[in-house]
């Protein structure tokens, strides 16, 4: 009994991280190209809404995500075009995209509340039935492309020379544009994979979480997203970390209502928050200062010095 | 060139800006005397309006929803009595709504607005309306309103509400038949007494087949969030619940139960097209008659302020058709069913003891409607206390 319940425990918080991991690790490689993008909510409910949207007129599952990913990528075109090209400031551009991405989301789905999906099936695992445990690797596929997002982002950060060169771009986008690197192009193509990467989070929660659509249903879930970022120094290995961490806390504030803690439900919705806090706090004393990861031209706009 | 389109588009805007001021300040007098003239005959027509308008022209009755009409639960079934009344009374009535309207200041806006339209009699269906709703009667002293669940009357606001514990309590009934493990989840929104009703009146319903029975709580501090709902529904079963239901207005609890092949009720709506294999019965609330009743007394002219409250006698809730049940369990919750009907059985009969061990009624008492409407206690057998 103890362990079903463990067991479950786990599976919820599994399913709680999936659309967190997914968003972050978009927003990380955008992040390390040196922008900073607000507008993480408002992607996530413009993928949530086309993914719902195209699964229930398309039927396919593959295709809504794709689908959501796409609108995703696109959506944040309109920041990089702020941004980029009209050197917008990035956390208004931001901003502006997460309140045009709820607005815009709310009026597609219009239709669209209320209609009710089965939930995506679970990739089966053989001889899940051997032992309770096993049951533990029955996900969606999403939460599985969120695992290999987290390691594809980390070799491709570390281990690739495209990824050398978006750090560079993130680092010092002077010294790179002098190395003859396009930066408004590395940025782009990192804002449109992180846009992507948001879409598929917002489906995640749309197509598998609840499965339903409702207007504004991310529920700050992108904002922590952007908190995790911090909260990982920059780093996808600590993301997988600090989203098991975020996504237990908002459980365990359901399972500690059944300990009758004397914690008020509040203090654990505001954990995750006041934990980024401590890290900033942290980040900026006087060891850390330029030793951190994070990104040297983080939100800072690239004029092409002609 | 990328330069010098900002600047450009600064300087168009200043020009364009400056200009128009300008002009404003030369055409002041004229425009003063425009905005007098518009003021005389708007008030003209407000003096008129109400003289002629009694007789001929359809009454205004505007519906003010909580959520969307979409949400297949709670506002969804108040959109059905709109319906129901627009085609009761055809041409004598025109009706309107507005849905997703919040509870609080906010909604004294709405209200006021639907006034000022010639709106007469508004439906509101969410609990935090009732003060903005006394407020904004004071607008028009013909105006009446009703709030759903609302927590006060005044002579312009009447209040209406279904006895929904009695549909719970048969829910109960049901889990207690059907329940492996002795233990349900129940769902919870907001810690207002309606909720705890709820709570308590199921878990009293699982004790008269099961004296054992427990009912575990998970709060989700909303009417609605589908992702939270969820969550809640998937931590419930992870505890042992193996039958969850629910107080709040999405079908997500649902879709978790079908993809955990646990079984659930459904709320306020028929939602048994959700998930047809575990859906047991859904608790339908039917505002129809009670909508055509107000209506009816607002043109006779015999509308009167007060707290309707009504149960399955009264037609205002009906069980949707059991499924996934052996038979006899259907057929004891028919019974029970037609016992509440009957006035046979009383559902907060003492004794009752609560969590803390103290006892809230004694054995042979009921509890009066004053005690049911203001009930801030658990029984004991509810693992969850008031957040």
């Amino acid at each position: 009994m103890l362990e079903i319940s463990w067991l479950a425990i786990a599976l919820t918080i599994a399913a709680a991280s999936t659309p967190l991991l997914l968003a972050a690790a978009g927003e990380l490689v955008v992040e390390r190209a040196g922008v900073l993008n607000l507008g993480l909510e408002g992607m996530m409910l413009m993928g949530a809404v086309i993914g719902f949207i195209v699964k229930v007129e398309s039927g396919s599952w593959f295709v809504a995500c794709l689908a959501a990913a796409c609108v995703g990528a696109l959506f944040s075109q309109a920041f990089a075009f702020f941004v980029l090209t009209l050197r917008a400031n990035q956390v208004a551009a931001g901003l502006a995209l997460t309140i045009l991405g709820g607005g815009l989301a709310a009026v597609l789905g219009a239709g669209y509340v209320g209609v009710s999906l089965a939930p995506m099936p679970r990739i089966p695992v053989v001889g899940s039935e051997l032992h309770p445990w096993l049951g533990l690797l029955e996900h969606s596929p999403l939460f599985w492309l969120g695992l290999l997002v987290v390691v594809g982002v980390q070799w491709f950060l570390f281990h690739s020379r495209a990824g050398l060169v978006l750090r560079a771009v993130g680092d010092s986008h002077d010294s790179a544009h002098a190395l003859g690197y396009s930066v408004l192009k590395v940025r782009a193509l990192a804002i449109a994979f992180g846009g992507a990467m948001a879409g598929l989070g917002g489906a995640y929660l749309s197509l598998v979480h609840t499965p339903l659509w409702s207007e504004g249903m991310t529920a700050g879930r992108g904002w922590i997203a952007l908190a995790l970022v911090v909260f990982a120094f920059w780093r996808p290995w600590r993301l997988l970390f600090g989203t098991f961490f975020f996504a237990s806390v908002t459980i365990l504030e359901i399972y500690a209502q059944g300990f009758s803690l004397a914690v008020p439900p509040q203090f654990f919705a505001m954990l995750p928050y006041l934990a980024t806090i401590a890290i900033l706090v942290f980040l900026s004393s006087a060891y850390w200062r330029g030793r951190s990861d994070a990104p040297a031209a983080l939100g800072k706009t690239f004029a092409p010095p002609y | 060139m990328v330069y010098l389109l900002p600047t450009g588009l600064h300087l168009g805007l200043h020009l364009v800006l400056h200009a128009s001021l300008r002009r404003c300040l030369r055409m002041g007098l004229a425009v003063r005397f425009l905005g007098v003239l518009v003021l005389v005959v708007g008030l003209c027509a407000l003096g008129v309006a109400p003289a002629h308008g009694q007789e001929d022209s359809p009454l205004k009755v505007a519906f003010v929803y909580l959520g969307p009409i979409g949400d297949h639960g709670w506002s969804y079934g108040h959109e059905q009595g709109r319906l129901a009344v627009q085609k009761h009374f055809g041409a004598q009535v025109e009706t309107h709504f507005v849905e997703k309207i919040p509870e609080g200041p906010e909604s004294e806006r709405v209200f006021a607005r639907l006034i000022q339209d010639g709106y007469k009699l508004i439906f509101a269906n969410g609990y935090g309306h009732t003060r903005s709703a006394i407020r904004a009667a004071r607008l028009d002293p013909e105006v009446r309103l009703e709030v759903a669940t609302g927590s006060e009357t005044s002579p312009q606001v009447a209040l209406y509400s279904a006895r929904f514990y009695e549909g719970r309590y048969i829910a109960g009934v049901i889990a207690g038949h059907l329940s492996q493990s002795g233990t349900a989840g129940y769902i919870a929104s907001l810690p207002v007494p309606e909720v705890v009703r709820g709570i308590n009146a199921f878990l009293l319903g699982m004790r008269s087949v099961n004296p054992d029975a427990r009912l575990r709580l998970a709060w989700v501090h909303a009417w609605y969030d589908p992702p939270r709902e969820a969550d809640a529904a998937r931590v419930l079963i992870g505890r042992g619940a193996d039958i969850l239901t629910q107080h709040t207005d999405s079908t997500a609890a649902l879709g978790v139960a079908a993809e955990q092949g646990v079984k659930a009720f459904g709320l306020a709506s028929d939602m048994h097209h959700f998930a047809p294999e575990i859906h047991l019965s859904s608790i339908v609330n039917l505002w129809d008659s009670y909508y055509i009743e107000r209506v009816s007394a607002y043109l006779d002219g015999t509308w009167q302020s007060g707290r309707a409250w009504r149960g399955f006698d009264g037609g205002m809730l009906e069980m949707s058709a059991y499924h996934n049940m052996p038979a006899e369990v259907a057929e004891a919750a028919r019974r029970v069913e037609a016992q509440i009907r009957a006035g046979d059985l009383q559902i907060f009969a003492g004794p009752l003891i609560d969590q803390a061990g103290a006892q809230r009624i004694a054995a042979g008492a009921v509890l009066d409607d004053t005690a049911l409407l203001s009930m801030d206690w658990f029984l004991d057998g509810v693992d969850g206390s008031l957040p």
